[in-house]
């Protein structure tokens, strides 16, 4: 199958009042059809505006950034992005959450209201359709941002540390719930965290991104079986697979430290 | 503004928009939280202080013999108040159209001004200082003039309220259409908002809450001039009775209208406390 995603030495700098900052730099990556692709660095490390440059929020200063075929402009109706936060809008119930994105394309809402339904029990959410986003937990909060993510039907969904304000328990249900999502719908993923279990749980392949600027700095093909239990995540072959990530990481972090250019910002490891 | 917009803008720096975040000049949406009404209890007890006041202000009257002209009691009140409403009740309904019209007229000025120089951040800071003028001027001081030009009749006054209900309104939007969750435009622009979109869907929800401030705050210093302005000038209003029978010493009807003003002022809490409750009632 051919890469729906090609990224080809793309860079991103900022103009701030200190000057030019260099975001990312000369970072590549791509993507076969209904791959699940993870993105793993240290916070802060440009993630997150190597996601919005994917979206089209904001452009590549330099670079090379194809998605089905088509360089990233704008935003588009094939690539959907879930945020950080549920980012829900407070005034409105889930249901009216979730339809947010067909109101915004001016669909016609009836006719999504069925795949909506579906969606919706598929998440375990049923039942809560006219709740307030204030009356959901957090995990609710995220299940209904997939959800509104999932309602249009984009093929590439790009998840920007999506779980990382849950806590521990919450997160890894979300995760193995991701996984299900992804294995029925086969979409593209493109996910992005600074944990490395979860990373190596979910993906089929693994790029570390090195600390500000960011520039590609390994890539991990991920071997172990599909469908994935939960129960791998305690075998030592998983163990080994995110100490050698790990060990690149804290390389990449060593070094930045030595040439003094590393803002101290903390990672996640499995400890 | 939320943890993840700091978070994205120490990532992103262009994610900081032209505000800053920063809140406007004024903020009173303190007003808007202060009585909330749960349960039987609460009513009870704020029904039994009423009667408390009432009761002893009425036993006092009477032990000592407090003259009417000095101090009218609460049943004189009432009675001197249903017995001039004949004479009284088109002067209500003046001021009150007074009130009415003058509140449409500049709340719609100061909501869309409001909604259009935010747009223009520019113009919005040269803007702003003369708004804070007209915010802290009184209007009421502007009445003899008006008079002066326009007449003792209902215009100046429409105008005077107008006046005094504009800025409130305006000052407080402009506060609301600030307070922008800029992952929340991020939102909506991943999935292709036009400008208009993202004003009507995000921008102005999220500014209700501060609209309705400004509403209820606008609509009180409405009747403050409403009232005032009757008082300036003309034969009509519920200003215009007020000091009318204080110089007649006819304290049970002065009192009475007094009661009316208040219902008066009562009436747009409630009103407008009712639509916050309805449509901001999301912000915690």
């Amino acid at each position: 199958m051919d890469d729906i995603i090609i990224i080809k030495n793309v860079s991103k700098a900022y103009k701030t009042d200190k000057g030019e900052v260099l975001a990312i730099k000369n970072f590549s990556m791509e993507a076969k059809e209904g791959d699940f692709i993870t993105i793993v660095g240290p916070s802060g490390c440009g993630k997150t505006t190597f996601l919005w440059g994917l979206t089209g929020l904001h452009n590549f200063t330099s670079g090379e950034a194809i998605i089905l075929g088509e360089k990233i402009e704008k935003p588009r109706r094939e690539v959907g992005i879930i945020f950080q936060q549920a980012n829900l809008l407070p005034w409105r119930n889930l249901i009216n959450n979730i339809y947010f994105p067909l109101e915004i394309m001016r669909e016609n809402i009836n006719g999504y209201k069925e795949r909506v339904k579906e969606l919706i029990d598929s998440v375990g959410l049923s039942g809560f359709e006219n709740s307030y986003p204030r009356e959901l937990s957090g995990g609710m909060q995220q299940r209904a941002s997939i959800v509104r993510a999932l309602s249009y039907n984009p093929r590439v969904l790009l998840m920007d540390e999506p779980f990382g304000s849950l806590d521990a328990y919450t997160r890894s249900e979300m995760d193995t719930l991701l996984l299900d999502i992804w294995e029925r719908t086969k979409k593209t993923i493109i996910f992005v965290t600074h944990r490395i279990e979860e990373a190596v749980y979910l993906s089929d392949t693994v790029y570390v991104m090195s600390p500000r600027p960011a520039v590609n700095s390994a890539i991990f093909e991920i071997n172990l079986p599909r469908p994935r239990p939960r129960s791998i995540t305690t075998e030592q072959i998983f163990f080994d697979i995110v100490i050698n990530i790990q060990k690149i990481i804290e390389k990449d972090v060593e070094k930045q430290k030595e040439e003094g250019k590393y803002q101290s910002q903390a990672y996640s490891t499995i400890a | 503004m939320s943890n993840y917009d700091e978070e994205l803008e120490k990532e992103i720096p262009e994610f900081k928009d032209s505000h800053e975040g920063k809140k406007s000049e004024f903020d009173i949406s303190a007003t808007m939280s202060v009585v909330q009404i749960h349960g039987w209890k609460q009513i009870i007890g704020i029904i039994s202080v009423a009667i408390i006041i009432i009761g002893c202000w009425e036993f006092f009257i009477r032990l000592f013999n407090v003259p009417g002209y000095v101090f009218p009691s609460p049943s004189a009140i009432v009675v001197a108040l249903i017995r001039s409403i004949p004479t009284i009740y088109t002067h209500f309904f003046i001021t009150l159209g007074e009130l009415a019209s003058g509140f449409a007229i500049g709340a719609s000025i100061g909501f869309i001004m409001a909604a259009i120089l935010t747009q223009i951040p520019f113009i919005e800071k040269i803007i702003t200082p003369y708004i804070i003028v007209l915010v802290t001027t009184p209007t009421l001081a502007l009445v003899p003039l008006l008079m002066l030009r326009l007449g003792f009749g209902i215009f100046p006054r429409i105008i005077a309220v107008a006046l005094a209900v504009g800025p409130m309104v305006m000052i407080n939007s402009v506060t609301g259409f600030r307070r922008t969750d800029l992952a929340k435009i991020a939102l909506a622009k991943s999935y292709g908002a036009k400008t208009w979109q993202i004003f009507l869907k995000i921008r102005f929800p999220l500014a209700l809450p501060m609209i309705n401030v400004g509403l209820l705050v606008g609509g009180i210093f409405g009747l403050i001039t409403a009232v005032g302005a009757d008082m300036v000038g003309g034969k009509m209003g519920l200003g215009n009775k007020i000091a009318y029978y204080s110089s007649l010493a006819r304290m049970a009807n002065f009192f009475g209208v007094i009661l009316l003003v208040s219902i008066i002022g009562i009436s747009i809490w409630l009103a407008v406390t009712k639509i916050g409750q309805k449509y901001a009632s999301w912000q915690e």
